[in-house]
């Protein structure tokens, strides 16, 4: 099936024609201009609305196995595809952890088996996520899976010496390190963004220095293995700086964002509602202005989902008992106009850098390293940049709702996408 | 007022409901301690939490007022079978009841429930957030103390007031760093470091000043000491100091109550004799800590006859959470 796309502004730029035969993109003027459907090749009509490079989220939880009452694989692409995304890296803490090579061929085969968005399984750096010894993680990258992630997400590789060697053998299998940098002794029992507010609500607080000083402990590792560094979900100002001197420095280091990071902040905790409740915390108003602005800078490197779903009776509790986590995969885009392009931090060709070409290359994700040129994969993003919408729970294709942005206006909306050729969302719904 | 979640809110509000507490304490002189304000009303006191104070007292006041007062308790109750705190809410909602205290050791589990069930809700005490009657009652038992008879219509303008202990634990302080400086009160925290909220040592949000060192504090000679009960075991070896450390710093002992011979003494209860308090101290004629008890329970009959009370003018009206 040859497709043509007519008119479309490519990373923001001027119009102009994409066409996608055999799963790559192809030359357009090989394609008769006159061509019509009936010609048997498909042709969309996209003047207005801007092609992207198919996202790739570095960081979503898709809970399976264990966690399918949440989400599934099957479910999580879904969400995946009407996000934009067609490539996803699937955290290690599902159950059993994804610390054998058994686990992570799972997942990928259930992946294969979704199909609509490439999944790859990230690998635990410990077993268990228990941070007492190593997972085999030579076994893990030379697995089916080809783990090229390591990651003990939703918690932190706390002890330095274990880091260190997870940081000397990662560099062996040219992988990365993705940490969640939480000092776990400066955050027991904390459920909010340790502030004045927080004091005011009786919640315990998460101190920015708890992640910041991790961070610093690390890109030393980092640097004396000369390893690579991720570092998950950064929420605040300190961490910037923390990030910014690192690079400076010449580590190895790569950072991301979240989109709820991005645009929401502590304030939404006053209403108790867990919807509210994730890990890092959202933080400060000047934590969000930070992050904004390292996004633009590039000292943080990419945009990450964190995507976390919960099931309702996770969330409808009291917000000291609720889970950690929000939805993410189905909003990102729409947030990250809202903060990063409707604000001037950041053009299209830069959403495109932040959301698909660098978390490939953070990942080694082939295929994404010349986006939508000719002879790439056909990862093609069709947006309408002009359109606005509530959030619903019908706009969530997960099997969990647990969305910050329910009830909220966000700009632009995903109306076409393909993946490595094959068309996963047609007018803003998945193609079956 | 539609529910009483917090001890935040206007001074006019504040002094309605601590004037209708007077009205309310005549009732303690009667023979017949009962007024028909509720009857046919039903009230649950849903206590996740042991408490025998505060629960004795809202059981009293709904009693006095002539409700039906119903108490269930976390312990054996649904609760311990793992239902969640929506669940049981939207249960007892369910069986017609008017209005629902709560206590729990979640902070912000009131509010939820509050926006979940569509009934009057009292916090009587959520985790470290609130405990907003407590507030009330430490702010009729001081007023009455300055003012005697002569207290309706008044605040605590000009008292200057020091809140002494765990104070970023402590849902008593939170309640009366709120509601004190809205009556006019000064009010201070003193505890060491560890027991001192961020909130304080900005001072933004509470709006009260923050001090480590109870004998300065002790120097400027203020007119209340608040003494907190301290749980020194509940707070683990990394942050509390040992008794005899906090003795030396921020015990009232008889030593530090000489130098405040004119300083009006509260404590929530129950006390640590000997460790935030020294028995003289809590047994001199400064100390309100019965009274403290006794203004309790017209504060709660206060409370629940304002959302209650098919006749009150603030029941059904929407006003403040």
């Amino acid at each position: 099936m040859t497709t043509l796309l007519t008119g479309a502004a490519v990373l923001g730029g001027a119009p102009r024609d994409l066409a996608i035969d055999g799963g790559v993109l192809v030359d357009p003027a090989t394609i008769d201009p006159a061509t019509t459907d009936r010609d048997g090749v498909e042709v969309v009509d996209a003047s207005g609305l801007i092609a992207l490079p198919g996202l790739v989220d570095l960081h979503t939880h898709l809970r399976q196995p264990g966690g399918e009452q949440a989400e599934t694989i099957a479910s999580g692409v879904r969400a995946a595809a009407v996000g934009g995304y067609t490539c996803v890296f699937a955290m290690a803490n599902t159950n059993p952890v994804a610390d054998t090579p058994a686990v992570v061929e799972q997942v990928h085969r259930l992946g294969l088996d979704a199909g609509l968005a490439t999944v790859r399984p990230i690998g635990a750096v410990t077993v268990g996520l228990a941070g007492e010894r190593l997972a085999d993680m030579t076994m893990l990258a030379r697995s089916a899976a080809r783990v090229t992630v390591f990651s003990d997400d939703g918690k932190c590789v706390a002890d330095a010496e274990l880091m260190r060697r997870a940081l000397e053998h990662a560099a062996s299998l040219g992988a990365v390190v993705a940490q969640h940098a939480q000092d776990p002794a400066l955050t027991r029992g904390s459920v909010m963004h340790e502030s004045p507010l927080a004091a005011e609500l009786g919640l315990t607080g998460w101190p920015s220095v708890a992640e910041a000083s991790i961070v610093a402990r690390d890109a030393m590792l980092a640097e004396a293995t000369g390893a690579r560094l991720h570092v998950c979900h950064v929420s605040t100002r300190e961490t910037v700086e923390v990030v910014r001197a690192a690079k400076a420095r010449g580590i190895a280091i790569t950072a991301e964002v979240t989109p709820h990071h991005l645009l929401l902040t502590e304030e939404l905790v006053r209403s108790y509602d867990g919807r509210f409740k994730v890990n890092p915390p959202l933080r400060a108003e000047r934590d969000v202005q930070a992050l904004r602005e390292a996004l633009a800078d590039g000292t943080i490197d990419i945009v990450a989902t964190d995507h976390a779903p919960h099931a309702p009776e996770a969330k409808q509790t009291a917000f000291a008992d609720a889970a950690f986590g929000m939805v993410g995969l189905e909003t990102a885009l729409g947030v990250v106009q809202q903060a990063m392009v409707e604000t001037g931090l950041l053009d299209w060709a830069g959403v495109a850098r932040v959301m698909s070409t660098a978390p490939a290359a953070i990942g080694r994700e082939p295929g994404y390293d010349a986006p939508l040129e000719i002879g790439s994969p056909a990862h093609v993003v069709l947006i309408d940049p002009a359109a606005r919408a509530v959030v619903e729970t019908g706009h969530l294709k997960g099997r969990s709702a647990n969305s910050p942005f329910l009830g909220v206006e966000l700009p632009g909306r995903v109306l076409h996408v393909w993946h490595g050729g094959r068309r996963t969302v047609a007018a803003g719904e998945v193609v079956a | 007022m539609k529910h009483l979640l917090t001890a935040a809110m206007p001074r006019d509000e504040a002094i309605a409901l601590l004037d209708l507490a007077e009205d309310m304490h005549q009732i303690q002189d009667r023979e017949v301690k009962k007024l028909p304000a509720l009857r046919g009303r039903t009230v649950v006191n849903l206590f996740f939490e042991d408490s025998t104070r505060t629960r004795s007292s809202f059981e009293i006041a709904g009693k006095w007022l002539s409700a039906d007062v119903i108490n269930v308790s976390g312990k054996g109750s649904s609760v311990s079978k793992g239902e969640s705190l929506r669940d049981t809410g939207l249960t007892i909602a369910a069986m017609g009841v008017d209005g629902v205290v709560v206590r729990s050791g979640a902070s912000g589990a009131p509010a939820l429930l509050a926006d979940w069930i569509g009934r009057p809700v009292v916090n009587a005490g959520d985790g470290t957030h609130e405990h907003p009657t407590q507030a009330l009652l430490d702010a009729f038992a001081l007023r009455r103390r300055i003012h005697g008879d002569a207290a309706r219509g008044k605040g605590l303008d000009g008292v200057r007031i020091a809140i002494v202990g765990d104070i970023a634990h402590s849902r008593v302080a939170r309640s009366n760093a709120l509601l004190l400086p809205a009556l006019g009160a000064e009010v201070t925290l003193v505890g060491p470091a560890a027991f001192l909220p961020v909130a304080a040592a900005d001072g933004t949000r509470l709006g009260v000043r923050a001090e480590t060192d109870l004998d300065l504090v002790l120097d400027e000679q203020p007119d209340a000491l608040m003494l907190l009960r301290v749980q020194l075991e509940r707070q683990g070896g990394h942050v509390a100091p040992s008794p005899a450390e906090y003795i030396t710093g921020w015990s009232l002992t008889d030593e530090r109550l000489a130098r405040v011979p004119e300083a009006t003494l509260l404590h929530p209860g129950p006390m640590n004799r000997g460790l935030e308090i020294s028995s003289r101290a809590a047994d001199s004629d400064r100390s309100t800590i019965l009274e403290q008890v006794t203004a309790g329970v017209s504060v709660r009959m206060a409370v629940l006859y304002s959302l209650l009370a098919s006749d009150h003018p603030s029941s059904d009206n929407g006003g403040a959470r």
